[in-house]
């Protein structure tokens, strides 16, 4: 096996896992918040769509990720107003919003269809971009992959070691404690879920922008429900997501690769290998009743009223 | 400050009239929004909307089209409900709808003619077993290892497709479909009769309906149908009742997955006749909305089904005759669910007026 198939396994299992990086630390951070969103998927389109329209009507693409963060944080803000306000179910409605993106990003996205648009490019970084080897493994990325380790750390610092961190977890795991402490509970979980909701955005964008650049009907093939499994299987810590998504990029790329391989199985049973794995992992990670409880936000899916 | 003189004020007991009215205050909603939606799309709004709501029904034909497409939706949407009543959160009804066709039409290809007569119930029942077999997945999984039936249910929808596009483009290939992947035709004797010469809607519509008042039987008059309400309303009585969640659970899952089966198979040996990757557009997750758009009640699950069967029918409409992509069915879905969500806030609040004066004091 040549050098060069190694390194590009190696990328591929990185972009491959961007856009589930950015949309479960998102998802995290609204679990943490005691908010569970089902609907990520949805969301993901939605954000998918906008960075594609904007980017090829403005020929910006950031500003095309900006609108897709925009486009899903009000996606998000929607959902926030029905559970939090409303006190709406939270499976329902995230179910709700997911079938709602479904069908705005197919509606909305015809006239994009089939449509060319020209990616985000690979950064090069003078001197380190063309050390042999370890060059094109760490530094010929674009930028948005290098962006989800910065969001990565960000989240990890903030959830783990600031006040406002602990603010938010103190919401997810008992809000009515927070709230007699005098903790804003409605608008700590209103943010966490517009931030959740921005982060799907940008991972869509990636999706329609860098991954695969164009617009397809349903692009995102499950990713968003793949995050969310990667949110239990990291048993809602930071930097077992980032893990989480990277083992799930190797799992697609090496299904995509497996012809190279000599692997002679249909590519249908292959392309089941990603959903089958978020299935197993599932299994190992809640096959422990104990593990879930230790760890899942206590007040995950609950609404709260502060009067009851 | 001034204060708003109106103010939601919680209801002492939920609001029955509500829970009814609020499903048909979401059409309206729905409706008034797709009035801007045509608006926005530089269509006659008024005309628009005849052709997408009432241009469909305008023949004994179109009548036809609504029964046929209405009884998946309907078969799908009785099954998850009785699951969504007892926390049980079967969102793969799509997959399930995947594997009853999968099995019944494998059975109505290879061994219908050791069957004779008996062919059209075996097709079903292998349907219904097939829908029940894929549903059991996610049953055991949670009930044995406590994973998110959820996620399981969804994941299996992708994995059940792959699995028929798998089947057609190799083994069960027509070898006379010019490579198309699909199977061949079944045999005539094999499709269900349809109700009305003339029309498309099948047998199956009946089935529906039969299975509807079943539904209900099950849900209101048995033991076991009642201990799944508890287990969804009261967790902590079921479990003090001694109500076992495993058994639920199970039951759950295998009804909605077998009803959901049933839809799969009556699709594939009534309106379209063989084995093809895409035999439904996504009937098993607009039952979602069908489930809880009709209140999870069978009598409101097949009105909420006729309904959602005319969003299709409406959006296959204003392509033919306005240009307007037919996607528009998915956003009109889509809405209808929020609007009914966020109506039910009425039937635990009621606005209330309450004077400035005693607002201020």
């Amino acid at each position: 096996m040549s050098s060069e198939f190694l390194i590009a396994i190696f990328t591929g299992t990185v972009v491959s896992a961007t856009p589930l990086i950015y949309a479960a630390l998102g998802e995290l951070v609204a679990e943490r918040a005691g908010v569970l969103n089902l609907g990520v998927e949805g969301m993901m389109l939605i954000g998918a769509l906008a960075a594609f329209a904007v980017g090829v009507s403005t020929g910006s693409l950031w500003l095309g990720y900006l609108a897709a963060a925009i486009a899903s944080m009000l996606m998000a803000l929607l959902f926030g107003f029905l559970t939090i306000t409303l006190q709406t179910n939270q499976v329902a409605t995230g179910l709700a919003l997911t079938l709602f993106g479904l069908g705005l990003s197919a509606f909305a996205g015809r006239p994009f269809t089939g449509m060319p648009i020209e990616g985000l490019h690979a950064l090069r970084i003078p001197f380190c971009s063309d050390i042999p080897i370890v060059g094109p493994l760490l530094f010929r990325f674009d930028a948005a992959v290098y962006g989800s380790i910065l969001i990565y750390l960000l989240i990890d610092r903030v959830l783990g070691r600031t006040r406002a961190g602990l603010q938010l977890r103190a919401v997810g795991e008992s809000p009515a404690v927070a709230h007699a402490l005098g903790q804003p509970v409605a608008r700590t979980r209103y943010l966490a879920v517009m931030f959740g909701g921005a982060m799907s955005g940008i991972g869509g964008a990636y999706l329609s922008t860098a991954m695969t650049p164009m617009w397809v009907e349903g692009m995102s093939a499950g990713r968003g429900w793949i995050a969310l499994a990667l949110v239990v299987f990291a048993t809602w810590k930071p930097l077992r997501v980032l893990l989480g998504a990277y083992l799930f990029g190797g799992v697609t790329i090496l299904q995509l690769n497996a012809q190279g391989l000599g692997v002679h199985v249909p590519s249908e049973i292959l392309s089941m290998l990603p959903y089958a794995a978020t299935i197993i992992v599932l299994v190992i990670i809640c096959r422990d009743p104990k593990t879930i409880l230790l760890n899942q936000p206590a007040s995950l899916g609950k609404s709260f009223h502060p009067d009851a | 400050m001034r204060e708003w003189p109106w103010r939601l004020e919680r209801r002492a007991s939920p609001s029955g009239v509500m829970r009814i009215a609020a499903p048909l205050l979401a059409a309206f909603a729905m409706l008034a929004t797709g009035l801007l939606v045509f608006a926005f799309l530089g269509k006659d709004p008024l005309n628009a909307l005849q052709v997408f709501f009432v241009k469909p029904l305008d023949s004994a034909y179109g009548v036809g089209e609504l029964l046929l497409k209405a009884t998946p939706l309907a078969l799908c949407g009785l099954g998850l409900a009785l699951g969504f009543r007892a926390n049980v959160w079967n969102i793969g009804a799509e997959g399930q709808l995947t594997l009853g066709a999968i099995c019944g039409g494998g059975v109505a290809l290879f061994c219908s003619a050791a069957l004779g007569k008996f062919a059209i119930p075996v097709i079903l029942l292998a349907g219904i077993l097939g829908g029940a077999a894929w549903a059991a997945i996610p049953a055991l999984l949670r009930t044995r290892f406590n994973t998110s039936e959820i996620l399981v249910s969804l994941m299996l929808v992708y994995i059940a497709q792959l699995l028929l596009s798998f089947l057609l483009h190799g083994a069960w290939r027509d070898p006379e479909g010019f490579n198309f992947p699909q199977s061949k035709a079944f045999d005539d004797a094999l499709i269900l009769p349809v109700l009305i010469e003339g029309q498309r809607a099948t047998l199956a519509f009946v089935l529906m309906l039969v299975l509807a008042v079943a539904s209900w039987v099950f849900s209101s008059r048995l033991f076991a149908g009642f201990r799944m309400l508890v287990s969804g309303q009261a967790p902590a009585a079921a479990a003090y009742a001694g109500f076992s969640e495993p058994r639920n659970v199970w039951l759950a899952l295998l009804l909605s997955g077998g009803a959901a089966g049933l839809a799969g198979v009556c699709e594939v040996i009534g309106p379209i006749g063989r084995l093809q990757t895409d035999i439904s557009p996504g009937y098993g997750f607009a039952a979602i909305i069908v489930a809880f758009v009709g209140r999870l009640h069978p009598v409101g699950i097949v009105l909420a089904a006729l309904l959602m069967s005319l969003l299709y029918l409406g959006g296959e409409s204003v392509q033919l005759e306005l240009q307007l992509p037919a996607a528009v069915t998915g956003l009109f879905q889509g809405l209808l669910l929020f609007y009914l969500l966020a109506a039910d806030l009425f039937v635990r609040f009621r606005i209330a007026h309450v004077p400035r004066a005693v607002a201020v004091a």
